[in-house]
């Protein structure tokens, strides 16, 4: 049974449409890349699945919760989807701890002292621990960013979003992020990721999806959408970003 | 009769500082919470609640506090309510603060990223908990130099209330000088008294302010 399930999904603005008819199938611990130019509705799509975006038709599956258009009350929804933002979005009044450790004691009524030990196997899987007591601006953008990744984890999600998680960061901090991320899909955890980092996604992701105005134009194993692309659109992106 | 300034004559100002503190304190625990409603109200709320708080910061913020008092003094007493000085004029200056202290509260809370609102969405908080625990702290923070600010403002204003023959400090400073004709020193000790109170606080909400840019370029 998919952990996610997007049935043709439409969403505009004005009269722009910005998705246009998607349906995706994420099996459990499926780790699935989405590429494609900008402004063609990759982020948009990704934003959707927690309903941070509101979806206009279709619907949306994730576990045992389902998302239709206009639907008001996503907690339940939104408490099996972590999302990791391009701008990490740290808490910035709250250390490292408090920011791991806040949502899980307010919204799932976790004893503060569990939520702790939880908030210190987090950070250690993202090699974070010594930062327990830091506030995000002491840490670098890498480190935040591995913070952010350690606060979704926190809620112990059923699939884990990221939205060019790496985009904002220097190249030489974009390792230790993607390195975090490599470490997650082998252990196991339900991935969505948008990203422009086609290495990544040609060696870590199952299944690739490239989308264009607001469609899925192809898919498949990531390895063979990459190698033999079918459609002109998605060669010339290939080959634009080699 | 006249006579000269005498040394019980500064008790006698200072009792009256008292009363100018104590008419701030009030006016400043009734306009926060107006201030708060309308600043929720105008961030949060449907389009009536909307539409009536900006109605009321606007009129506020275009008409003197002075007219205001006139109105809730002499205006409420021709129709036959007549409220003491204290809180005719304890009333203008709670919707005189109201209006400013929303203003400020409603910039403040408006001044947090939206990134802020979605990641705490996101983790699956309720409305109130995403105030509660991540943008009303945050909102505070910056909200803290210009409240005090403010604060300094309305001390200040609270003179208006003398004009209606409630003695604070400066109605305390004219009832001196009709006694002593001597308005040069009695004028000056009511602005040092004046000055005594505002300046802390001003010079607090500064050092606040310098704190805060730099804790933000940080």
């Amino acid at each position: 049974m998919p952990v996610v399930q997007l049935n043709n999904i439409e969403k505009s603005y004005g009269t722009l449409k910005v998705l246009d008819g998607i349906s995706l199938s994420v099996e459990s611990r499926q780790v699935v890349a989405v590429i494609g130019r900008s402004g063609s509705g990759k982020s948009t799509m990704l934003r959707c699945i927690n309903g941070l975006e509101p979806i206009q038709a279709g619907s949306i599956e994730v576990a045992t919760h389902k998302l239709l258009p206009g639907k008001k009350d996503l907690r339940e929804l939104r408490m099996e989807v972590g999302i990791v933002f391009q701008s990490y979005n740290l808490f910035p009044h709250l250390t490292v701890q408090e920011n791991i450790t806040l949502a899980p004691i307010i919204v799932k009524s976790i004893p503060k002292k569990e939520a702790e030990q939880i908030a210190e196997s987090v950070l250690r899987q993202v090699g974070l621990i010594d930062k327990l007591h830091k506030y995000a601006h002491q840490l670098s953008g890498g480190q935040q960013q591995r913070v952010a990744i350690a606060r979704s984890l926190a809620m112990q999600p059923k699939v884990m979003l990221f939205d060019e998680v790496t985009s904002a960061l220097d190249p030489e901090l974009t390792g230790e992020v993607l390195t975090v991320m490599k470490q997650l899909a082998e252990d196991g955890m339900t991935m969505i990721l948008v990203t422009h980092e086609m290495a990544f996604a040609r060696e870590v992701a199952d299944i690739t999806v490239f989308m264009h105005n607001g469609r899925i134009w192809e898919f498949g194993p990531s390895k063979e959408l990459f190698e033999n692309p079918k459609t002109d659109e998605l060669k010339l992106f290939v080959a634009a970003s080699r | 009769m006249m006579r000269t300034f005498m040394i019980t004559d500064l008790y006698f100002l200072l009792y009256a500082a008292g009363w100018t503190v104590i008419i701030t304190l009030v006016s400043f625990c009734f306009g926060g919470i107006l201030g708060l409603a309308i600043a929720l109200a105008k961030l949060f709320g449907g389009k009536i609640p909307r539409l009536i708080a900006t109605a009321f910061v606007e009129l506020l913020q275009s008409t003197p506090v002075l007219m205001l008092l006139f109105l809730s003094f002499y205006g409420l007493n021709y129709l036959g309510f007549r409220l003491p000085p204290f809180i005719a004029a304890g009333a203008a200056l709670s919707l005189f603060a109201g209006a400013f202290l929303g203003e400020i509260w409603r910039g403040s809370i408006e001044a947090i990223e939206k990134s802020q609102w979605e990641a705490s969405e996101a983790l699956a908080m309720t409305r109130f908990q995403q105030c509660r625990y991540i943008i009303f702290p945050q909102a505070i923070r910056i909200a803290l130099a210009p409240t005090i600010g403010f604060l300094a403002q309305l001390i200040k204003n609270t003179s208006i209330a003398a004009l209606i023959g409630f003695v604070e400090i400066t109605r305390a400073g004219q009832i001196l000088n009709n006694m002593t004709f001597q308005p040069f020193l009695i004028f000056s000790l009511v602005a040092v008294i004046y000055f005594v109170i505002c300046y802390p606080l001003s010079a607090y909400s500064q050092r606040l302010e310098e704190k805060l840019n730099a804790s933000r370029s940080a």
